[in-house]
């Protein structure tokens, strides 16, 4: 008897706020009564590097990590990072991205450069996309760091978790003066999904 | 940064009608969690990813735990012996390369042994996500013939800390707990319980159980070989270890976190699940062996389970289908699973798309302060010997300022070592003040000491910045949030020995140069302190945000070699990103022409 675990992937880069947005979706997924387990990046790789949050429920769960193939989708609130990772989609399973570009030193000074390209990069890598620039969104709801969750929102969509344990799970992770805001922003994404 | 305290409790009612709290909770929270519901008074440590957040989540419980921040872990290791000594529950903690520092205290620790239960806390990085190394500790266990617990999960984490603190009292030894990055950076659920009463403390003077001169030491080894055959019995019939019988096809022995991909990518077989592997269950590995028909070892890092069981003339694969280099994952097991299926796995899909994208390695943060003493140094062709901490990114391009890194207070005398070989280039040896006290003091001596001309450079952020901003002896603050000494380094430095001591602003290049540059050219040793706080810990501006007025800007890139993650370059344009400039004025210094200035109002 094997029950269904269901795996969400988010990424960025540090100081994003990756990791307040897996711990709501943790938090939605523990209200409904699953077991969860997630994974997040601690030490050398928050200065500046690739930063990956993995949330996985269900049953019962075992890896932390999100295997290869079974993430039911991923959340990135950077432009091209996604792309590292498309593997651990499922096939079909739906992307969201932000048209936010972090510029990596390595571009600055010459050693490589931003794929001029990118949005064309991801509509071919993820056949189920949802592009747009989240902290313009969030921005005009009143605060441009919001913009977590209107990726968030989006991402939902795209997972079985009752509205309720959203709203609950969101109440629990953001100070109560963000909240109107952040409800606000994570309603927003679910419109633009 | 500091760990996210999520406390998502929930209520479970249990079969019984009852109900438990279960938390969910990282590896690291788990552990300090088990400790406080063991009736632990002491907890000591040193700052190391991924093993930082125990003590961190122990002051937590401050009210009942007293804790510290020591120096180094192997002076950590010995305040924890001191406590378990006079009778008291304590644990110490550490990253992996922590415990070769402490691991004199420890390994003569195990022919004494303890009166109340003292648990090691080790965390393993298996896949060098953070590390110079890849080590099992569950090694040093074997060396120290002393038990070893390896916990798989976050429950794991608490139940085995309870069982670790009950061994070590009744066997009088102390014990490992090994943890991995996985382990103690995931989070799972967790039961919580109660706190246990914690002991009674009173030291017993007894010299032949307390001092291991060879006239009692040898008598000592024996009782250890004694123990470690008492031991032996414990494992194998431990909570911990435990045989699932599915399949019997299969029979898997999976170890710590192993078990869990195991579970995920071989459901329908049986295991042996070990989470206290040393001294061996061989009577378990025997039982679980006659069960099943073909037998697989699945471990992390070292095939130590492995090369016993065939010790035992136990016929079983391990190494030639699970690699020990690297960490485990679902995906490798999958890979595993088809070696043995006589299957090929497709590739992982590389797609075009995948072609050229930008690397993102870790960078030094905006404003940061040993920015400055990186690109004085650029001005000279040194030899620059570096040191376990942020500055190690000095390495990287555009900086390109780190020529060797070995360990911790390595950068210092790594550099006195070339010297004395002959090396005809001017050696710089740079270290970070958490790194001075932990063990660059001890290197500075012997530069002056031993007559050597190098120089040493302590960037002192004023933190332990790294692992996420610890206090340490030069702090003015305890891990308890108690104000205390700030030791001075120039003082460390004169009671070495040093004659020429100076100090610099880093944020003020034209100082920094004139600095660093005639303690270079000094014919006897010196020591440059670099001294500002890290603008991360700090979170606020260091000065008004720079701007580039691209009329008078020449594009000549100048700026841009500082590696500063908010200047960002493209063929026809410089620009400062507004959001990531703490306005450390660096790049306005090194502008031929003045085309970075503050921002206006």
């Amino acid at each position: 008897m094997k029950s269904e675990i269901t795996s969400v992937l988010l990424v960025g880069v540090g100081g994003q706020g990756v990791l307040l947005a897996s711990e709501i979706t943790a938090r939605a997924a523990l209200a409904v009564g699953y077991t969860v387990k997630t994974n997040e990046v601690h030490g050398m790789a928050q200065r500046g590097g690739s930063v990956t949050a993995h949330v996985r429920y269900g049953e019962e769960v075992f890896s932390p990590l999100v295997p290869m193939g079974e993430a039911s989708v991923l959340g990135s609130l950077e432009e091209v990072e996604p792309i590292r990772y498309h593997n651990l989609l499922k096939p079909g399973g739906l992307a969201v991205v932000s048209a936010q570009r972090i510029i990596p030193t390595t571009v600055s000074t010459g050693q490589a450069t931003y794929p001029a390209d990118a949005k064309d990069r991801l509509k071919r890598v993820f056949p189920n996309l949802v592009y747009f620039d989240a902290v313009e969104e969030a921005r005009s709801l009143g605060n441009p760091q919001a913009a977590n969750l209107v990726i968030l929102g989006a991402m939902s969509t795209a997972l079985t978790l009752p509205a309720d344990a959203w709203k609950e799970s969101i109440g629990a992770c953001v100070k109560p003066k963000f909240l109107e805001l952040n409800l606000r922003a994570f309603a927003r994404g679910r419109e633009l999904a | 940064m500091p760990v996210a305290a999520w406390f998502a409790t929930v209520k479970i009612q249990q079969e019984n009608g009852e109900y438990v709290l279960q938390e969910l909770l990282s590896g690291n929270e788990a552990i300090a969690r088990g400790a406080w519901e063991a009736g632990v008074t002491v907890a000591t440590g040193y700052p190391g990813t991924p093993s930082t957040e125990i003590l961190e989540a122990v002051v937590g419980y401050k009210e009942d735990i007293y804790c510290e921040w020591s120096p180094n872990e192997k002076v950590a290791l010995e305040v924890a012996a001191g406590a378990a000594m006079a009778g008291a529950r304590a644990i110490v903690t550490m990253k992996h390369v922590g415990l070769n520092v402490a691991a004199d205290p420890l390994m003569t620790l195990s022919y004494l042994g303890v009166e109340g239960g003292m648990v090691v806390c080790v965390a393993d990085d298996p896949g060098q996500h953070s590390s110079q190394n890849e080590q099992d500790t569950r090694q040093y266990a074997r060396l120290g013939k002393m038990p070893v617990f390896e916990p798989s999960d976050s429950e794991d984490a608490v139940k085995m800390m309870a069982e670790a603190m009950e061994v070590s009292e009744r066997y009088r030894t102390p014990v490992i707990l090994r943890s991995t990055t996985r382990v103690s950076h995931s989070r799972s659920m967790v039961t919580l319980g109660e706190r246990r009463k914690p002991n009674e403390v009173g030291f017993e003077r007894n010299p032949p159980r307390w001092v291991p001169l060879p006239l009692w030491g040898r008598r000592m080894r024996v009782e250890v070989e004694d123990r470690l055959k008492a031991l032996s019995e414990a494992t194998s019939t431990s909570p911990s270890n435990r045989i699932e019988l599915r399949d019997t096809s299969l029979g898997i022995v999976a170890a710590g976190i192993a078990y869990q991909y195991v579970r995920e990518v071989f459901p329908e077989a049986s295991v042996l699940k070990i989470s206290f592997g040393y001294p061996f269950p061989d009577k378990l590995f025997r039982e679980f062996a006659a069960k099943v028909d073909k037998l697989l070892i699945v471990e992390e890092l070292d095939n130590i389970l492995e090369e016993h069981i065939k010790a035992l003339g136990i016929e079983c694969i391990g190494k030639e289908v699970v690699s020990p280099i690297g960490e485990l994952s679902v995906d490798r097991l999958r890979e595993t699973r088809a070696r043995l299926e006589g299957r090929e796995l497709p590739e992982p899909a590389h797609l075009p798309e995948e072609d050229g994208l930008p690397g993102r390695p870790p960078v030094l943060c905006p404003g940061c302060p040993h920015r400055g003493v990186f690109h004085a140094l650029g001005k000279r062709d040194v030899i620059v010997t570096g040191d376990i901490g942020c500055y190690s990114l000095g390495v990287f391009p555009p900086l390109n300022r780190t020529d060797t890194i070995l360990c911790m207070g390595g950068g210092v005398t790594v550099a006195h070592g070339m010297d004395k070989a002959g090396e005809s280039r001017k050696l710089v040896g740079i270290v970070g003040d958490s790194t001075f006290f932990h063990s660059g003091i001890t290197g500075l001596l012997d530069v002056a000491y031993n007559r050597g001309k190098s120089t040493t450079i302590v960037v002192d952020n004023r933190t332990t910045a790294m692992t996420g901003h610890q206090e340490h002896p030069g702090t003015g603050l305890t891990l308890m949030g108690e104000p205390t000494i700030e030791a001075s380094i120039e003082d460390f430095g004169r009671a070495c020995g040093m004659k020429r001591i100076v100090t610099v602003d880093p944020y003020d290049l034209k100082e920094t140069i004139e600095a660093v540059t005639a303690e270079i050219d000094a014919d006897e040793p010196s020591l440059v302190i670099s001294r500002a706080p890290c603008p991360l810990k700090e979170r606020k501006p260091i000065g008004p945000r720079r701007l580039i007025d691209e009329e008078v800007c020449i594009t000549c890139g100048k700026c841009v070699k500082l590696g500063c993650p908010a200047i960002e370059s493209s063929e026809e344009r410089v620009r400062i990103n507004p959001l990531l400039c703490i306005g450390c004025r660096l790049c306005e210094q090194v502008c031929p022409v003045q085309a970075i200035s503050k921002e206006e109002g």
